[in-house]
């Protein structure tokens, strides 16, 4: 039998029984929308924590302390890391490019009348480039300005409007813990979301931060930037032996730091992430194979009412693989129908959960896969009610009442 | 009564062997259908009831023929054979002088589109399709082309062309025994098969679809009538009366022995 007849009978008897078509679409709508949904999250989750890890520095490696404490509660930060130490990986490190100390805690900081509660942050200049930061007005402090303790403060967007609003803050005097300090920048924003805002801060010179504000000579940690083309691994291990010998561990005894590289942070939370959206998107499957069971239970019943029909098909000549192709071709119809609209649905779903402060992206390639997988389903869910049909006698299908 | 039967009809096989090979050459022979002893067997509840028994039968093209009989005597096995639809469990069956009794099921599914137009008693057009799409679906099934063109030629021909784009539930039983009848004939069949065509119409109807049987067979078509109304079967030149799964007797019509002299 001709092909495009064969689609127009399957689409008439479809629409033949509109109500019973649709419901046994529903799984498969609800099957597809759900997958590209949880998908679409997964993907826009992964991306978002990425580019926060991204924002973060190009080529990063940071040093903490390590925590001490019992049971997982934290009870206090080792106060063991020095200038000294960061001094020493830059010089004994041959791919550490940048190192900068950073040290930082919340301060009241007022102007005239205003005043606001921010993280003020000790660090060298290099921390602009080490941490990706650029200047929006401006400069930032220098090294001589380092050395020599200046009062001299740069200001994150936020920060800045906080205090002075529309008007220009630079040259201006601000008070930070009693302290006065002249805003000599403005740092562009970065907009990223999360556990640190990087637009409400202020940058002063460590040195400064150390004798004046904070006082306290131990680093929070210690922000490096390797060279373009290092081997983490082995920077790494470069780094730990460095701070090792400084801190005069022996053989066996643990480290009392430990080293974050961006590389294998963004290795690990994209391996989570992946993880975590196919996880997401299997459990959505289980609903496409729900919607598969629908459409052999359906299938058979069809199969069952139209034997009569069958029997018809068979006398006026239908081999069985006609029949078998025409009921094949309905039930992958009614999957495929459904998976397309369950792909409208998913991708609007998906769109409106994106306006809803989740990041939701729909990818054409899950899209392309949800509804070559609701074909697949289709083929094998409608092959046994549709081989059923083929095999039928065609004299008892005729006297079938 | 059945195993007085059994016991009457068990030829001895050397004998059926040997005559076989002249049978088949006969059966062969001319004439559009040709049967030769078939036989179909049932068991119903451990014992076997032969639907037919030893059937031989010719039939030449152009001819109109009324199968009579009571009920069980075998002339719907004996219609499902000849459609086709079934295979004898032994003897043979010719259409056209090609051994049909041994296909498998897709080649008789090829024959049955070809050879054979059906036209059962309860109609069985396709419903929501219109009789134009009902008359056109043998074509389509043989893959032809112009499929819809020729099934408006055959319902004019059973005078439905006013009646193309009707869905079965919208035609009267009479009317759809024509569309049906267009649906037999669309593919120029070797010969038409009808069980009881007239057994669900009012007589009005039925005389009807009767004219309609003898305008096709003027038109020289072959046709083949299962029915038990003496006066369909007197409308036939031919009769073949069956009982218990065997021909009775086969000639002109019961009710005009005397008017054709006997057979
Ligand atoms: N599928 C079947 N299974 C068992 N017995 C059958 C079957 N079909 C027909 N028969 C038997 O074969 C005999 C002939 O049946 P049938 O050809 O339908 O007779 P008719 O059409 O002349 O009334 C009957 O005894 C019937 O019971
Ligand atoms: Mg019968």
């Amino acid at each position: 039998m001709l092909f495009w007849t064969t689609i127009k009978l399957a689409l008439r008897s479809l629409a033949a029984n509109k109500l019973r078509t649709l419901l046994t679409m529903l799984g498969m709508i609800i099957g597809v929308g759900s997958v590209i949904t949880m998908l679409a999250l997964g993907h826009g989750m992964q991306q978002q924590v990425l580019s926060n890890i991204s924002a973060m520095g190009k080529n990063l490696l940071a040093v903490h302390p390590k925590w001490t404490g019992t049971n997982g509660v934290i009870n206090a930060t080792r106060e063991n890391l020095t200038v000294g130490d960061a001094r020493a990986l830059l010089r004994d490190v041959p791919q550490i490019r940048r190192v900068t100390p950073v040290l930082g805690q919340r301060e009241q900081v007022t102007y005239l009348n205003k005043n606001t509660n921010c993280e003020v942050v000790g660090c060298a200049t290099t921390l602009l480039v080490v941490r990706n930061y650029t200047i929006a007005k401006g400069r930032m402090f220098n090294h001589f300005e380092t050395r020599l303790e200046s009062h001299v403060a740069v200001l994150g967007p936020e920060t800045a409007y906080d205090l002075f609003g529309v008007l220009n803050p630079i040259g201006q005097t601000i008070n930070i813990a009693g302290n006065q300090f002249e805003v000599i920048g403005i740092l562009k924003s970065k907009g990223s979301r999360g556990w640190f805002n990087p637009d409400n801060q202020i940058l002063i010179p460590y040195t400064t931060g150390m004798d004046q504000i904070f006082g306290r000579f131990y680093l929070d940690h210690i922000d490096m930037q390797m060279a373009g083309k290092a081997n983490v691994e082995k920077v790494l291990n470069e780094c730990i032996s460095v701070l090792r010998r400084r801190h005069h561990l022996l053989f066996g005894d643990p480290s009392d730091f430990h080293i974050f590289s961006q590389e294998q942070l963004l290795q690990t939370v994209s391996r989570v992430t992946e993880t975590l959206t196919l996880f997401l998107g299997a459990v959505a499957g289980i609903s496409l194979l729900v919607g598969g069971i629908g459409i052999m239970n359906i299938m058979l019943v069809t199969v069952t009412e139209r034997t009569r029909e069958i029997g018809v098909r068979k006398a006026i000549g239908a081999c069985n693989s006609d029949i078998l192709r025409q009921f094949m071709l309905e039930a992958v119809l009614v999957s495929v129908l459904g998976g397309a609209l369950g792909a409208a649905m998913g991708v609007a779903l998906s769109h409106f959960i994106h306006f809803q402060k989740f990041v939701a992206q729909v990818q054409t390639s899950n899209v392309v896969i949800a509804m070559s997988i609701a074909a697949g389903i289709g083929i094998f869910f409608g092959y046994y009610p549709a081989w059923r049909a083929a095999q039928l006698n065609p004299i008892e299908a005729l006297r079938y009442e | 009564m059945r195993p007085v039967e059994l016991m009457t009809h068990t030829t001895p096989e050397p004998a059926r062997l040997q005559s076989r090979a002249g049978a088949v050459a006969a059966a062969a022979g001319p004439g559009l259908i040709r049967t030769h002893n078939v036989v179909k067997r049932y068991l119903v509840g451990g014992t076997e009831v032969r639907a037919l028994d030893g059937v031989t039968l010719t039939i030449h093209e152009g001819e109109l023929v009324a199968i009579t009989g009571s009920s069980g005597s075998g002339k719907s096995t004996l219609m499902n054979i000849l459609g086709c639809l079934d295979s004898p469990d032994s003897g043979d069956y010719f259409i056209a002088g090609e051994d049909v009794s041994k296909l498998k099921s897709d080649q008789l599914a090829r024959i049955r589109n070809r050879r054979i137009g059906f036209v059962f008693q309860s109609f069985n057009l396709l419903p929501r399709l219109s009789s134009v799409e009902n008359v056109e679906l043998p074509l389509l099934y043989a893959g032809r082309h112009h499929a819809a063109a020729k099934a408006r030629e055959a319902l004019e021909i059973v005078g439905l062309g006013d009646r193309l784009d009707h869905e079965p539930n919208q035609l009267s039983g009479g009317q759809r025994q024509r569309v049906a009848i267009a649906r037999a004939i669309v593919t120029d069949p070797a010969i038409i098969l009808a069980d009881e065509p007239t057994g669900n119409l009012d007589s009005r109807s039925g005389d009807e679809i009767l004219k309609l049987f003898e305008t096709l067979h003027q038109q020289g078509r072959t046709i083949l009538i299962v029915t038990h109304d003496p006066d369909i079967a007197a409308f036939c030149p031919r009769e073949i009366n069956m009982r218990d799964g065997k021909v009775l007797r086969d000639g002109a019509p019961a009710a005009g022995l005397t008017a054709h002299g006997g057979d």
